[in-house]
């Protein structure tokens, strides 16, 4: 399984996660994406392994929501967004003409910068929409399963099984978050993207989502952007290190273990940028 | 010195003259709404009664009778033409809020603007044309279909904006899930929209509520009540502009009590609208 990273020799810490399953292989290559004629990525390539977490750091504008954008083809929503190379998930490209986008989504879910749980919706309806509004007809003792199990693993049933008919408004920001978590999962994803998820939320909701992060990953491939660079360190097993080209465009520096990156970079920028000479 | 302050003093009177000005303006605006509702509310409530909202009209010369069948052909008119308009303005709103491109966009609602300002005596003419010609009869239908090409731009335009007003983070989060856009528009966008949409809706109902001039040639008027709809029907407006016309007076007086309860309706429909549209924004 070394393979997967080639030149790089993965501390046996980093190994601790039993890889009983392949799936959730990302396998990024010579990706660039652009918004018009903008290039906003330039030509990143790299593997992101089952069941780790992979966080992306560097500093603003380094196309790091843009890099993690393409994962589940959530760029080509945004104006003008177009993206060039491949990216292999378990052996095919997502971005092939038969594969269908809706169709990735669901496999590869994602979280945003701001909660967005659907005002509209109570909070079961939140947790269920994913199912509900992708069928005509869902039993109901199968929504009733996969919310509780969903709200479960997102630790977050506890606090709101009194309230799953409020509206998903009327919860917090952290628990609004971890209902978007909840809803993420309630499709059964095998990746999960996370986009800045902790930057609007206060430091007690932000240790809650690392720590469910960190049992989610039992199961889930998760990436997650984050500008806090502790975050990053505290609970990523994998660091790839994105910086502005000349150009503008974004580029990946530097991509290893976690433990590797932060302790002992191998690029004279990465180290810059950790200990804090910039950005 | 002398000559700045002179200057200053004239300034401060335009200033206070301008503003003067737009405030008489603006109580114009006013005052000639508070005359209409005062006018027909004074002419029109001594002559509304009960028998006016349930009998049907009566010969001149015959006392009583009322417009019960008109205020019938009225609500069929409205329901008609919110049947046809409701789809396609409601579907129109979300194509041009939701799927078609910025420049798509910008032609099509270009289009609706024109077609919201097209005079509607010019729809009337045109529903005679093409529907009630060809069916050789003046018939509620052609009616229901003139009114709906009135309603039709209104509610496509305050649609597409109230669809807009839901933040763009609400359709990606919904797409995130795998979720197809149709799904996203039924399930997510439209109700959060829902408030705007219903407010539009109801604001094209009360603008054709009152609506004459398409009636004239397709809808004509009946002296004989609801026939269905493929036959001529009677509305509120249409046997208020005939009874106004008459020179009996006891018909200008039906004319008068018509007026008054075509004036609340839409009234009320305004009021209802202000209340739909302040319920939900906390």
């Amino acid at each position: 399984m070394n393979t997967i990273i080639p030149n790089l020799v993965i501390p046996d810490n980093q190994t601790k996660t039993v890889i009983d399953n392949n799936k959730g292989i990302l396998d990024v290559q010579n990706l660039s994406a652009w918004y018009g004629k903008t290039l906003a990525v330039k030509n990143i390539s790299m593997s992101i392994k089952s069941q780790a977490i992979m966080s992306i750091i560097g500093p603003s504008g380094c196309g790091k929501s843009t890099f993690i954008r393409c994962l589940n083809r959530m760029h080509e929503v945004s104006h003008g967004g177009r993206v060039e190379g491949c990216i292999m998930l378990d052996g095919k490209d997502i971005y092939a003409r038969d594969a269908d986008p809706v169709v990735i989504r669901r496999r590869i879910g994602m979280v945003f910068q701001k909660p967005t749980s659907f005002p509209t919706m109570s909070v079961f309806d939140n947790v269920a929409a994913g199912l509900k509004l992708t069928r005509f007809w869902s039993h109901k003792m199968e929504l009733e399963e996969v919310v509780e199990r969903s709200l479960r693993k997102a630790a977050l049933w506890d606090e709101v099984k009194d309230k799953l008919n409020q509206s998903g408004a009327s919860l917090s920001g952290g628990q609004q978050q971890r209902l978007c978590i909840a809803r993420a999962i309630a499709i059964e994803p095998e990746i999960i993207l996370l986009d800045e998820p902790c930057s609007a939320l206060d430091p007690a909701s932000t240790l809650k989502i690392e720590d469910l992060m960190r049992t989610l990953v039992e199961q889930y491939t998760i990436v997650i952007v984050t500008h806090n660079m502790q975050q990053a360190a505290r609970v990523s097993d994998m660091a790839a290190f994105f910086l502005m080209d000349q150009d503008r465009s974004g580029i990946l520096i530097e991509y290893g273990p976690t433990s590797q990156l932060f302790t002992n970079p191998k690029d004279k920028r990465t180290e810059d940028y950790i200990t804090g000479r910039f950005g | 010195m002398k000559a700045t302050n002179r200057g200053y003093t004239r300034r401060k009177w335009v200033n206070r003259l301008m503003l003067g000005l737009s405030s008489i303006a603006a109580g114009l605006a006013i005052l000639i709404l508070a005359l209409i509702l005062g006018y027909t509310i004074i002419h029109g409530l001594s002559y509304f009664n009960l028998n006016f909202l349930t009998q049907a009209a009566k010969p001149v010369g015959e006392a009583g009778g009322g417009m019960r069948n008109e205020i019938f052909g009225t609500l069929i008119l409205v329901g008609l033409g919110s049947i046809i308009a409701l789809p396609i303005g409601l579907l129109a709103g979300i194509f041009l809020s939701e799927y078609a491109s910025p420049r798509v966009a910008s032609v099509v609602r270009f289009m609706a603007d024109i077609l919201a300002g097209v005079p509607s005596i010019v729809v009337g003419v045109f529903v005679y044309a093409i529907v009630v010609r060809p069916m050789h009869s003046y018939s509620a239908l052609s009616a229901g279909v003139a009114l709906a090409m009135i309603m039709i731009p209104v509610i496509a335009r305050t649609a597409e904006e109230s669809l807009r007003l839901v933040p763009n983070s609400m359709r990606e989060a919904a797409l995130a899930l795998g979720i197809t856009r149709w799904r996203a528009v039924i399930g997510v966008i439209i109700p959060g929209a829902m408030t705007g949409i219903i407010t539009g809706v109801m604001l094209a109902v009360a603008r054709i509520a009152g609506e004459t001039a398409p009636l004239l040639f397709t809808a004509l008027g009946s002296q004989f009540g609801v026939q269905g709809l493929l036959k001529p029907i009677g509305a509120l407006p249409l046997q208020i502009f005939r009874y106004a016309m008459s020179p009996y007076k006891s018909e200008n007086q039906q004319a008068w009590a018509g007026a008054f309860l075509l004036v609340i309706l839409v009234l009320g429909i305004s009021i209802l609208v202000r209340w739909v549209s302040n319920r939900k924004r906390i």
